[in-house]
């Protein structure tokens, strides 16, 4: 699965880079003068204590938020401000803390408006329902129903997500991200509220989608072991600073890390 | 035993997104179409076909109008009466400048006029949402109610500020104006109302509806799909705001035969608005559910009661039409606030396992 | 050139030259930003308690008013009359409590704000069906409410103030005051305030939801019934001002839902900003224009703060 638009970065190149990105709203930052990248192909942990803005670094990635200061450089081209829909023209999709599905749609929709980006029949063809529209339906049809079998959610395609238990409705979503056909995926909190049968599947999935399909996957996660066992390498943000950058096992000895998570008397 | 599935199935994707996919589905269309077409005409009476279809196809055709705004895209409207209004005044002025024309013709073209106005005031849902931008549809309500009377050249300068159909023909058969017959008009209507839905159908179940209710349900995360928000809105006011000046030029042109600007004030804004809630936001058939309750309970309430020893006031008609609707949209708000459509769905899931209880 | 004259420099002229007529019309502004703001602190009182936007706040005015006028002409003395139509209001606020909103509990705010559509609708029937329909005279006198005129001779020409609106005038800033202090210093102030943040979170600290809507639709029932008065007593009570009420809507756009002093404040500009322009523009585009500039003008301001003066910005949270 390839994404649309911009040079191609080669297995290992830097895909996107932050650089002394600050971010405050109002009087509270937070995010101060962060820097780190993202390698083509590798799956990139953001870990730090809650408020330690996390969620905000990928919101700034994905053009939600806009920094104060510094730019993000995704696939060579440097901007200071990126526009949603940019990002995901650009390649980049996302997942949400608080499952952001659409709660008045099917399953099967769901993912079907992850295809959006890719489907171009005009109105005319749309009012009639036939034609460029309709071949355009099934064969993304086709490509969603190829992400429903590789999620294992075939049973449920045809209920509306509201009624899905927590668990499914994170597997749905991440479908609909998967639906982009991403280069960079990212995924906030994709564990959050699993239990551990729940995340090992998850893992797995998260696995397969790096394996698989090459995607770039930047995950924000609580959970070490998890965090540990998946990803190449970590960043660790607290209090909107970056404290610590590189493999899990060098963050994990490292000192300014411990002293954040246990809490040190500042 | 009747409503199964079983033995359908799907072989293709194409089958398996059809609008109707399962068998009695599609019989039940057929049945129902064959009815409108061709039993009205030959069973109804003038009653029937002027006092009651006519009116309920056009007043569908509107709550169609609003559904697709507020109920699929989640843009609550105040201004459909309005809108309504510019598509007959357009008609109007059509007509009366190119009379040759073919009247069908000015009744499409006049809802392009009033989708026009539909997409100037919903330029304002860049920067405003929600119950905000309801606010904008009130400006445009009152704004345009205020031109239909103020702008003299919208009703050919005709002192009485009114505006009358003129006669017109369509294939050597009058269809408008005081001499065109009941039965005409209700299968134009009928016809338009059929082709328009159909349309809204195919729209809805496609990549356009999906757009439409991802930004209803989470414009944020739609965004960042790539959804852009500003021309998904506008397109919403567009086709919703073309329907309801269809509707507009219908219901003055195919059933009253005049207006005046009375006719477009918001009262019209809310009692589409009503039918929209009554019979499910977010769903074609519950326009038609909605419509038809709202629209056939005066005329009810008109003539049951005398039939039952009680004559009513036509005073206390309107009161009682009053409260009741008042009360139903509570009643449904709090029982099924999917309104009648999903009442309609609950009861096809029944039907599906009957005659066992699940 | 001579339109841009007539738009831009003419009617500035017109108020300069002819500062008393300037003045009156400020002053009819005025009033009439008193009585929408009115209208606008019932429907804040009820956003700021229940979190509930109560479309049928204008008709509860007319309903209060209706009640009033309707019991003095069966023969009820006029403020037995008054009183009675306390308890109504009161009567009435328990029924919606009852049979409305505790019905939608948690339920999301559009439901809340729909129900409240299905209200007005019922009301207004049932106003009509009880009171019929014609309009209706304020009992003004027998409430002992002032007549008449203040003139003053001033600015080279004659300001005429009726005595009435300068009683409404001082009637409304005493309620804002009350209401203003009750909100931030009593108890159920901020009991109204928690519930108005989060039901479920109220509920927990042992606030009882029931109680505190009852107390606030009656508050608002309250206010309706003094601004019934005061409208009524200006022009006649009548279901038309129903549709006035919905101008109530762009006041509390400029002033933000949740304040009181800016309902004041909304309606005070509306309600001199629609006069002026209606006095001095409105004839260049054939009159009658208050009926849409309020909304156009909300329009506008909510472009560019579209969080009203006094809202709060909202920070989208994802």
């Amino acid at each position: 699965m390839r994404a649309t638009g911009g040079p191609d970065v080669a297995v290992g190149d830097v895909l996107l880079s932050v650089e002394n990105v600050s971010l405050s709203f109002g009087g509270v930052k937070a995010v101060s003068d962060v820097s780190f990248d993202i390698r083509k192909g590798e799956i990139r942990a953001i870990i730090g204590p809650n408020g330690a803005g996390k969620t905000s670094m990928l919101n700034i990635i994905n053009g939600f938020y806009h920094p104060q200061k510094g730019r993000i450089r995704f696939k060579g081209q440097a901007r200071a401000r990126m526009r949603p829909h940019d990002a995901a023209y650009g390649g980049i999709a996302r997942t949400f803390q608080n499952v952001a599905l659409f709660r008045g749609m099917t399953v099967l929709d769901n993912i079907m408006a992850g295809r959006t980006l890719k489907m171009h029949s005009n109105f005319f063809w749309q009012l009639l329902r036939y034609g460029p529209a309709m071949r355009e339906e099934v064969e993304h049809r086709h490509r969603v129903e190829e992400i429903i079998d590789f999620l294992k959610i075939q049973e449920i395609r045809r209920v509306p997500v509201g009624r899905l238990p927590y668990g499914l409705q994170k597997r749905v979503e991440l479908g609909r991200a998967l639906a982009m056909e991403p280069e960079l995926l990212l995924l906030d909190e994709p564990m959050a509220g699993m239990n551990l049968e729940e995340k090992e599947d998850m893992s797995r999935f998260v696995l397969d989608v790096n394996d698989h399909y090459g995607t770039t996957i930047a995950l924000i996660e609580h959970d070490m072991g998890v965090v540990m066992d998946l990803s190449d390498r970590v960043v660790v943000l607290d209090h909107g600073i970056k404290i610590a950058d590189g493999t899990p096992d060098e963050v994990k000895r490292n000192q300014a890390v411990i002293d954040a998570y246990l809490g040190v008397a500042h | 035993m009747l409503y199964r599935e079983a033995g359908q199935f799907k072989t293709s994707y194409a089958t398996d997104q059809a609008i109707f996919p399962i068998l009695q589905d599609r019989i039940g269309i057929i049945i129902i179409l064959v009815i409108a077409f061709v039993g009205i005409p030959l069973i109804g009476n003038d009653f029937l076909t002027n006092a009651v279809m006519t009116p309920f196809l056009i007043f569908s055709l509107a709550a169609i109008g609003l559904n697709l705004l507020t109920g699929y895209t989640g843009l609550l409207s105040l201004g459909t009466g309005a809108f309504m209004g510019v598509g007959a005044y357009a008609c109007y002025k059509l007509t009366t400048i190119f009379p040759n024309v073919n009247i069908i013709i000015w009744v499409i073209a006049s809802g392009f006029f009033s989708a026009a106005v539909g997409v100037a005031f919903g330029l304002p849902s860049l920067r405003i949402k929600g119950f905000y931008l309801a606010i904008a549809t009130l400006a445009a309500q009152f704004f345009l109610e205020w031109c239909f009377i103020r702008i003299p050249w919208l009703y050919n300068y005709n002192v009485s500020a009114a505006i009358e159909v003129p006669q017109r023909e369509l294939f050597g058969i009058i269809v408008t104006g005081p001499r065109a017959s009941a039965e005409t008009r209700y299968l134009i209507v009928l016809t338009i109302v059929v082709i328009m839905t159909w349309m809204a159908s195919n729209i809805v179940h496609g990549r356009i509806g999906r757009m439409w209710m991802a930004v209803r349900d989470m414009d944020i995360a739609a965004e960042l799909m790539g959804i852009r928000l500003l021309p998904t809105k506008l397109l919403a006011f567009a086709v919703s705001s073309f329907y309801c000046g269809v509707a507009g030029a219908l219901l003055v042109f195919l059933w009253y035969g005049g207006a005046e600007s009375t006719v477009f004030s918001i009262n019209e804004s809310f009692t589409v608005l009503f039918m929209i809630i009554i019979g499910g936001l977010g769903s074609l058939l519950g326009s038609f559910l909605g419509a038809a309750l709202i629209y056939i309970l005066p005329i009810i309430l008109r003539f049951v009661p005398p039939q039952l020893g009680l004559p009513l006031h036509a005073a206390t008609v309107e009161h009682l039409t009053f409260m009741i609707t008042g009360a139903l949209i509570v009643f449904f708000l709090i029982a099924e606030p999917a309104g009648l459509g999903r009442l309609w769905q609950i009861g096809k899931q029944k039907l599906r396992v009957w005659p066992f209880p699940y | 050139m001579d339109i841009l004259y007539k738009i831009f420099l003419d009617p500035f002229v017109q108020m300069v030259t002819a500062p008393d007529l300037l003045v009156q019309t400020l002053w009819e502004g005025m009033v009439g930003g008193v009585l929408y703001a009115l209208i606008a602190l019932g429907f804040v009182l009820i956003f700021k308690a229940s979190g509930v936007f109560n479309f049928a706040q204008g008709i509860m005015v007319v309903f209060a008013a209706l009640t009033l006028v309707g019991l003095y002409n069966a023969g009820i003395s006029a403020f037995l009359a008054l009183g009675l139509t306390v308890a109504v209001m009161f009567a009435l606020a328990f029924a919606v409590e009852r049979v409305v909103l505790r019905p939608l509990i948690n339920q999301s705010d559009i439901i809340l704000f729909m129900a409240t559509f299905g209200l007005t609708y019922f009301l207004i029937g049932f106003g009509q069906f009880v009171f019929g329909g014609d309009p209706k005279v304020m009992i003004t006198e027998q409430l002992y409410l002032p007549k008449g005129t203040v003139t003053y001779k001033a600015l080279g020409g004659i300001i005429s103030l009726q005595k009435l609106d300068i009683a409404a005038a001082i009637i409304a800033s005493a309620m804002v005051a009350g209401l203003a202090v009750f909100f931030s210093k009593t108890r159920i102030g901020r009991a109204l305030r928690a519930v108005a943040d989060s039901h479920e979170a109220a509920l927990s600290v042992g606030i009882s939801l029931e109680q505190i809507w009852v107390i606030v639709w009656f508050a608002a029932g309250l206010v309706a019934l003094v601004t019934g008065i005061m409208w009524g007593a200006r022009s006649d009570v009548s279901f038309a001002l129903d549709v006035i009420a919905l101008k109530a809507l762009p006041v509390l756009i400029l002033g933000g839902l949740t304040s009181i002093p800016g309902a004041i404040v909304g309606g005070l500009i509306i309600g001199v900003g629609e006069k002026l322009w209606e006095f001095y523009w409105g004839p260049l585009i054939g009159g009658g224009t208050d009926s849409w500039f309020a909304f156009v003008l909300a329009l506008v301001f909510l472009l560019f703060r579209p969080q009203g003066l006094f809202g709060e910005r909202i920070i989208e949270r994802v």
